[in-house]
């Protein structure tokens, strides 16, 4: 293990940019004390509340129409904001949330089976590997049961039993049945109902919105978010829109890997050029890896697809015991297979939350026993499930995830094993957030994927769906009412304000740069760069010279994509490598952070695994002593060190221990 | 594999539009044809040629953004999107025609980029179940037969792409627009505005220029969700329920 030196420990580094320093600690100065189960009350009674009258005086900008955007922009308007959104794509109906598939966690014990708002509290806190807030988590769990309910009002074809009620199934890291679901599609189903309600606001005049328009900078006036530069993508023009106050919902930082299973147009340009305003970005380096994925097939590979982690209820994981073991699965017998997982972890099996799943893939993969292509693959196999249930019923369960499958690889998952291998997937870590969801510029909000509160170091299964409503529906709705009432008449901001007039011009003159480089590189290509760099170094497993190799190179690959970039036609109509560059621009630098915070946090712990921190049985080794804090990182300049606040975590309820599923 | 495609280039909405040739070589039978895609734009890029712009997004078969018509089928010779679409569906040597949905409703914004903002307003119109947040009964007080949910769901499928209008000879978007009317009212929480949405829906639906419907049933053919054809006469049957209702009181 190397030795933890976060305040100086830079003497060894010779790179400037891990020359980070540490700066004032920061406090979540709004959650409310007292009893755990009280505290949302509590904040929601004490919380400022805007006149109605008044609402309407009052613009909020809501960017991105996921889940989260979704919910936040309908319910905003519901309450009489005028609210302006915007969304990259050409519909608000086409965000990301819609490829979720496996589910919603909601405690509402449905099942008799033992669950409760704490169970899920504690579930998502020891999930997390005791890196979120408890507070926090606790709302979410608490929030968790209205979410159904709101859902089913708006019409969410959820399935059901025979008997006419919800149905429910069990998702991996726990051991009750909480997870509501509509086929393998709930995502679709629940951003649909959100975009439905929106439409309703849209069409009542409630919210205007923007299609096809792309935020890429924020405008701070006065020390106050209070607008945005945004992009029409269709005419290029590029414009401010002002607000009193602006809500970012726009997804996770997954696509720096470059093949992730986020869309191909997710992106991290909102919450990047936000933290180069003064929003804090913490805990960079938390990114979660699936272990459900479609292995890749070839160079020409431009994303990857996961496949739903509810497959592991009834599929079983394996690889052979013999390495380099290259017979067809049907050929290797029963004595010969190594169900690694049940093996390693008898009491959760195949059902050990992400992480631990996809890590141990990795290890049989390294040990030479994958399977496929390259050897990088494992099976999941339902021949018992057939065997035991019979296949209508594994194909009423899954019938879509496996036809899904098979146009993918040729190959039907009812007689041939699938292969699965981890992938990028979604990120923990996002702009610092205080219980409030307001990010460290004052009228700037985070919600969703996009904020880092809830999750820790690692998320569970059909926790993200639940995290984006519970923020876009409720938790924002109530709080940004407190700061909306204690600014309520702001001067007007136009574009003749300096920080405005600086926000449009360095957007213009940077996309005026990406358009005349005229290199002889194509801005795909250093997406692929940057994307291998970080699944090598900054990927399952991370190391120190590992990290250091990357924080070396990432310099040197920017400054040859200002040099080498080549963007075609012109920047006044629709231009896809424009939009691409530019948000390759944004990964360069997020890039970076990422692998800082990976090497100043020597402990492993969830999703982030460092080789130096692990127990004698190769499991995440955390070491609360030292890390028992987010880590906010502070913007000083592109290249510059970043400065560091620590925001300690203090665990009252769910006592921190080593994480076991064994 | 070597491939001749023939792509429909346009500039902006009101330029005129062509098909051009291009040469597609090393192409991999486990490719989706949009990775096709992508490696044709990748070279022309590096000639210092524009790329061809196409929508496409979640790459998973479920945002609905790629649209697309492939040798003169809305996403091509198989039942899925284009992004689902693998090259082992083509041989070597194969002449590949690409080209934008086409429909008086869906103009061209450039190449293969279509408007589809038609489809925006018709949900806006009534397809939504009007249930302001916070306002909802308990999940379980009302029970849903699991045909009834079954139904929905089976409506609710709908990714939005357009396949629907693009396949049909007259444009018309009458397997949309059923798909939400179906899937809101086989719910009983739907069942309230029932007569307002369908009535509001079919009127933006003509508003937007789409097509009426003859009943051909390409529509149904096309669409990778497999919405189904009855789905446009159960609307239909809504819609003069609605009327005759909404006439009775008037009456």
């Amino acid at each position: 293990m190397t030795a933890h030196a976060p305040d100086h420990g830079t003497a060894t580094m010779s790179d400037t940019y891990a020359h980070y320093t540490t700066g004032e600690p920061l406090a979540d100065t709004k959650a409310p004390s007292g009893p755990i189960a009280d505290r949302w009350d509590r904040r929601r009674f004490e919380a400022r509340l805007v006149n109605p009258a008044n609402r309407r005086k009052q613009t909020v900008i809501v960017v991105g129409t996921g889940l989260a955007g979704g919910a936040a922009g309908a319910t905003l308007a519901e309450q009489g904001y005028r609210v302006v959104q915007f969304c990259y794509s050409d519909s608000p109906r086409r965000a990301h949330s819609i490829a979720a598939q496996g589910g919603i966690n909601a405690a509402k014990n449905y099942r008799n089976d033992g669950d409760s708002v704490h169970r899920l509290f504690y579930d998502t806190v020891k999930g997390g590997d005791f890196r979120a807030r408890e507070s926090n988590v606790h709302r979410l769990a608490q929030i968790s049961v209205e979410i159904i309910d709101q859902c089913v009002a708006q019409g969410v074809p959820f399935a059901r039993e025979y008997g006419g009620l919800l149905d429910t199934r069990s998702f991996g890291g726990v051991q009750v049945s909480r997870t509501f679901y509509a086929r393998g599609q709930t995502g679709q189903q629940l951003l649909l109902g959100a975009y439905q309600a929106l439409s309703r606001q849209i069409a009542a005049g409630g919210v205007e919105m923007h299609a096809r328009t792309e935020m890429l900078d924020l405008v701070v006036a006065d020390g106050r978010a209070r607008g945005i530069v945004a992009r029409d993508l269709v005419t290029g023009r590029i414009t401010t829109h002002f607000a009193d106050a602006v809500v970012l919902a726009t997804g996770g930082y997954g696509n720096v890997f470059y093949l992730s299973t986020n869309a191909m147009n997710s992106n991290a340009t909102a919450v990047w050029r936000a933290h180069r305003r003064g929003a804090y970005f913490a805990n960079p380096c938390f990114t979660q890896i699936h272990p459900t994925c479609i292995p890749r097939t070839g160079d020409h590979q431009s994303k990857l697809t996961l496949m739903s982690e509810s497959l592991r209820n009834d599929g079983r994981i394996w690889v052979p015991k013999a390495k380099g073991d290259t017979r067809p699965p049907h050929r290797i017998p029963e004595a010969e297979r190594d169900y690694y997982l049940e093996r390693i972890y008898p009491s959760f099996g195949n059902l050990v939350p992400r992480d631990i799943a996809s890590r141990a893939a990795k290890n049989v993969c390294d040990e030479g026993r994958g399977v496929g292509p390259g050897g990088q693959g494992v099976y999941l196999d339902f021949a018992d499930a057939i065997r035991r249930m019979g296949r209508d019923k594994v194909a009423e369960k899954y019938g879509n995830l496996f036809e899904m499958y098979e146009r993918i690889t040729a190959e039907d998952p009812y007689e041939v094993p699938m292969r699965i291998y981890p992938a990028v997937h979604y990120t923990m870590g996002g702009l610092w957030v205080d219980y409030d969801l307001q990010t460290t510029v004052p009228g700037l909000f985070a919600i969703g994927e996009a904020n880092f509160s809830d999750h820790g170091a690692n998320r569970l299964g059909a926790s993200a769906l639940m995290q984006g409503l519970a923020d876009g529906y409720f938790v924002l709705p109530a709080t940004i009412n407190d700061y909306l009432a204690r600014h309520p008449a702001q001067d007007p901001v136009d574009d003749t304000h300096p920080q405005a007039a600086a926000a449009l011009r360095e957007t213009r003159d940077r996309l005026d740069r990406l358009l005349h480089t005229d290199g002889d590189r194509t801005p795909d290509s250093f997406h692929r760069e940057i994307g291998e760099l970080m699944w090598e170094h900054c990927g399952m497993a991370r190391n120190d010279a590992g990290l250091r190799t990357a924080l070396a190179r990432i310099p040197q690959i920017r400054q040859e994509f200002w040099r080498r970039v080549k963007v075609p036609g012109s920047g006044t109509q629709l231009n896809q490598s424009l939009e691409k560059a530019n948000r390759i621009v944004d990964y360069l630098e997020l890039a970076e952070l990422m692998c800082l915070d990976a090497l100043h946090r020597t402990e492993s712990c969830g999703g982030h695994f460092r080789e130096e921190s692990q127990t004698p049985d190769g499991e995440a080794a955390r070491r609360d002593d030292e890390f028992s804090y987010a880590a906010a990182w502070q913007f000083r300049g592109t290249g510059k060190p970043p400065v560091l606040h620590r925001e300690d975590l203090a665990f009252e309820y769910v006592h921190p221990t080593q994480r076991s599923y064994a | 594999m070597k491939l001749n495609l023939r792509v429909w280039r346009q500039q902006t909405p009101d330029a005129p539009g062509a098909m051009v040739t291009y040469e597609v070589d090393g192409v991999s039978r486990d490719m989706s044809f949009l990775e096709m895609l992508d490696t044709l734009n990748e070279d022309l890029i590096v000639r210092g040629e524009e790329p061809v712009a196409f929508d496409h997004d979640c790459r998973e078969g479920i945002c609905g953004a790629c649209s697309l018509v492939i040798n003169g089928e809305a996403h091509g010779p198989e039942r899925t999107t284009a992004c689902q679409l693998h090259m082992r569906s083509f041989r070597d040597g194969d002449t590949i025609d690409v080209e934008p949905w086409r429909a008086a409703a869906f103009p061209v914004v450039k190449d293969l980029v279509v408007d589809r903002s038609a489809f925006d307003r018709i949900i806006q119109a009534g397809g939504y179940i009007t249930a302001p947040t916070g306002s909802a009964p308990e999940a379980h007080a009302t029970a849903v037969p699991k045909p009834d949910a079954d139904r929905a769901f089976e409506h609710a499928e709908c990714i939005g792409c357009g396949a629907c209008v693009a396949a049909c000879p007259n444009g018309s978007a009458m397997l949309f627009t059923s798909a939400k009317v179906n899937h809101l009212g086989a719910l009983p929480q739907g069942s309230p505005e029932r007569e307002t949405r369908v009535l509001d829906m079919v009127a933006a639906m003509d508003d937007e220029g789409f097509g009426g419907c003859t009943l051909t049933g390409e529509c149904a053919t096309a669409c990778p969700k497999g919405i189904p054809l009855p789905s446009i006469t159960a609307m239909n049957r809504e819609w003069l329920r609605a009327l005759r209702k909404g006439r009775a009181a008037r009456d």
